[in-house]
């Protein structure tokens, strides 16, 4: 909206009243997830477990360890904690350096700040090198009312061009808790969207036996009507839509893709395949350059041609605000999501 | 204090201290307004905001983008609080909007972007922009055969971040005498100190070591600021001149200064008028 507001910025704004204001929750930004329980700093705690196993694991962040939960290891290992300051090149560089001497980095910083300031030091420190550094980056998609320069909406789409790097969107703090030991294990360089705080926990209340697996997409609910292929939060979306939508005898089963590269092409398709069902891709994440092409590239290429929709945020810069208000302005809310499906059937 | 923000602007031997007391007021009325907000680093920058905008700056109220104007760049967009209270006591945003501060469709966003709010000429909240585009400004302005010159405010906190070092070097390649930058050490930054992060030597002698005017001073005493900013645009040196102002975050307020200050400093919903109140106490002649 950054060419509306321009235009707007001589428009003196009118007061509103108490009663009606919502706070913009910019820095806490815990995600709105009623219903569901919530896991404090899944990320911190399950990389302090998997480093008493490894050794070889060491922490950094740039001046953002108390944002990305990363001050659980820092605390817990000072020894293994290397605070950069607010430099993210050298973040990235020396993750490089370190995991060139043997050592498994995980780096931590926003989104925006890896995808966008770091990406040439990511793309030929780390990624052309394979070197197994692990930037794990909160604050993905639209997780924040602060405005452009914390919203990462385009991260998918920068570092879906890097050849074999991991990219992974986990929904829920048992996707982070399942996801740490995995990506540490994997001998490449991964990319992680992080939930940070109080983070819910979504996928086993709907599918009781649901464990993270790297480079699965997995039913979580199945359907016959319309087939969400979804990632990161927008899974949750997608599930509490699909208790309302059953209600009105709408049968919605869900996809859950958090691995996003190398994507699930084999289960995508043979889920699509299956015919009947609308299929909706829904995605945190701008609809440049994410899931929704991916998904489209892989059934076009395979012929597979069922009615398709994605759910996803605007090619746009986004406004800022509080969070419910954004969510529910571009599409990616609950009932936005109920509503969008709806007026597709 | 029932001076309506334009007659405020107006009000020409105001007293630097009551223009900083009242910045200070009405970033704590928006900070009460959002139940949050980094009124630390607010209370903090107040007394140079005030010396900026009241002693240092050549610009007019009625016309932010006024062609002659000194430039005013506010590269730490989380610092919006801070400079929405000096835009509101120089009557370039009225003082009623103060409440929408943060609201949906408010034209002050929690970071500052230029595209919302008249006066704020850049978007900041990226750390490490603004002394770059600061460099282009002052090397546009020179271009253009005009006077005015580029402030840029920053954090101690962003000279951690290569761009600036890129900016700085660049400013005195280009003998931009025109471009005065502010730098806010108040020895914090997100994760903790920042004398315990990169900056472990003197700020003053890098900036010095790339051929700048550089002095340091306490940014409370302001007295002292203003002495060091007419000395930044009068100071007879071929290049860029920098101030690292050491300030003391939550300044004014002494129960939020005696607090363990972090980088987003906790105000509990009842201390918002506790604040207002003990300001008040201290409020100048
Ligand atoms: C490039 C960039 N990296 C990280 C951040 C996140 N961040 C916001 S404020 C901040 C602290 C920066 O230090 P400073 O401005 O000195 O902090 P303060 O004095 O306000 O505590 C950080 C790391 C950011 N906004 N931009
Ligand atoms: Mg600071």
């Amino acid at each position: 909206m950054t060419v509306d507001s321009i235009t707007r910025k001589y428009e003196p704004r009118r007061v509103i009243p108490k009663a009606e204001r919502q706070a913009t929750s910019a820095m806490i930004a815990s995600l709105d997830a009623e219903g569901y329980d919530t896991v404090p700093a899944p990320f911190g705690h399950a990389l302090v477990e998997e480093a008493r196993r490894n050794d070889r694991i060491v922490g950094l962040s740039a001046d953002l360890s108390k944002y990305t939960d990363l001050h659980i290891f820092a605390n817990e290992m000072p020894d293994r904690f290397y605070q950069m300051g607010m430099a993210e090149q050298v973040l990235f560089s020396a993750a490089a350096g370190l995991a060139r001497e043997g050592f498994v980095p995980f780096a931590t910083t926003y989104a925006v700040f890896a995808s966008r300031r770091a990406y040439d030091f990511i793309a030929m420190a780390i990624v052309e090198e394979m070197l197994p550094v692990k930037m794990v980056c909160a604050l993905p998609g639209l997780s924040t009312g602060y405005g452009p320069s914390h919203q990462a909406t385009e991260d998918l789409a920068i570092f879906r061009g890097l050849p074999h790097l991991t990219i992974v969107d986990p929904c829920d703090a048992c996707d982070v808790q399942g996801m740490v030991p995995q990506i540490a294990a994997d001998p490449g360089p991964v990319y992680a969207r992080l939930p940070r705080g109080k983070v819910p926990s979504v996928l086993t209340r709907h599918k009781p036996d649901y464990k993270f697996e790297l480079g699965k997409a997995q039913m979580i609910r199945e359907g016959t009507d319309v087939l969400v292929v979804s990632t990161g939060f927008m899974t949750m979306r997608a599930l509490d839509a699909a208790e309302i939508l059953a209600k009105d005898g709408i049968e919605v089963a869900v996809l859950h893709t958090p691995t996003i590269k190398p994507l699930d092409t084999d289960t995508i398709l043979a889920e699509a395949g299956k015919g009947g069902r609308l299929v909706v891709t829904a995605e945190n994440h701008t609809i440049m350059g994410g899931l929704g092409e991916a998904v489209a590239r892989t059934l076009m290429c395979a012929g597979v041609t069922p009615a398709f929709r994605n759910i996803a945020l605007p090619d746009k810069f986004l406004e800022a605000g509080a969070l419910p208000t954004l969510h529910d302005m571009y599409g990616i809310s609950r009932d936005r999501v109920v509503e969008q499906i709806r007026g597709w059937l | 204090m029932a001076t309506s923000p334009q007659q405020a602007g107006a009000i020409p031997n105001m007293s630097l201290e009551l223009r900083a007391w009242n910045i200070r007021r009405k970033a704590l009325r928006m900070g009460e307004v959002q139940g949050q907000g980094y009124i630390g680093q607010a209370l903090g920058i107040a007394d140079v905001l005030a010396a900026s905008y009241f002693h240092a700056l050549n610009h007019r109220p009625d016309d932010p983008e006024w062609e002659d104007r000194d430039r005013f760049c506010l590269s730490i967009g989380h610092y919006a609080i801070a400079l929405y209270a000096v835009l509101m006591e120089a009557g370039i945003l009225p003082e009623e909007e103060l409440e929408t501060y943060g609201m949906d469709d408010s034209r002050m966003p929690m970071s500052g972007m230029a595209s919302y709010t008249p006066g704020m000429e850049i978007t900041g909240g990226s750390l490490g922009h603004g002394l770059g585009i600061a460099v282009g400004m002052a090397m546009g302005l020179k271009r253009k055969q005009s006077d005015a010159f580029v402030y840029n405010l920053m954090s101690d906190g962003e000279c951690g971040e290569g761009s600036t070092w890129e900016a700085a070097a660049s400013a005195v390649q280009w003998k931009l005498d025109n471009l005065i930058c502010l730098v806010d050490f108040n020895d914090q930054q997100a994760d903790g100190k920042t004398t315990a992060a990169l900056a472990r030597v003197p700020e003053e002698g890098k900036w010095a070591a790339f051929g700048w005017h550089a002095q340091r001073v306490d940014g409370n005493d302001l007295e002292a600021v203003v002495a060091a900013l007419d000395t930044a645009r009068n100071a007879d040196h071929e290049g860029p001149r920098v101030i690292i102002f050491d300030t003391t975050m939550c300044k004014g307020v002494d129960f939020l200064e005696d607090r363990e200050i972090t980088h987003f400093v906790r105000v509990e919903p009842d201390e918002w008028q506790k604040a207002l109140d003990v300001l008040e106490e201290g409020k100048p002649q």
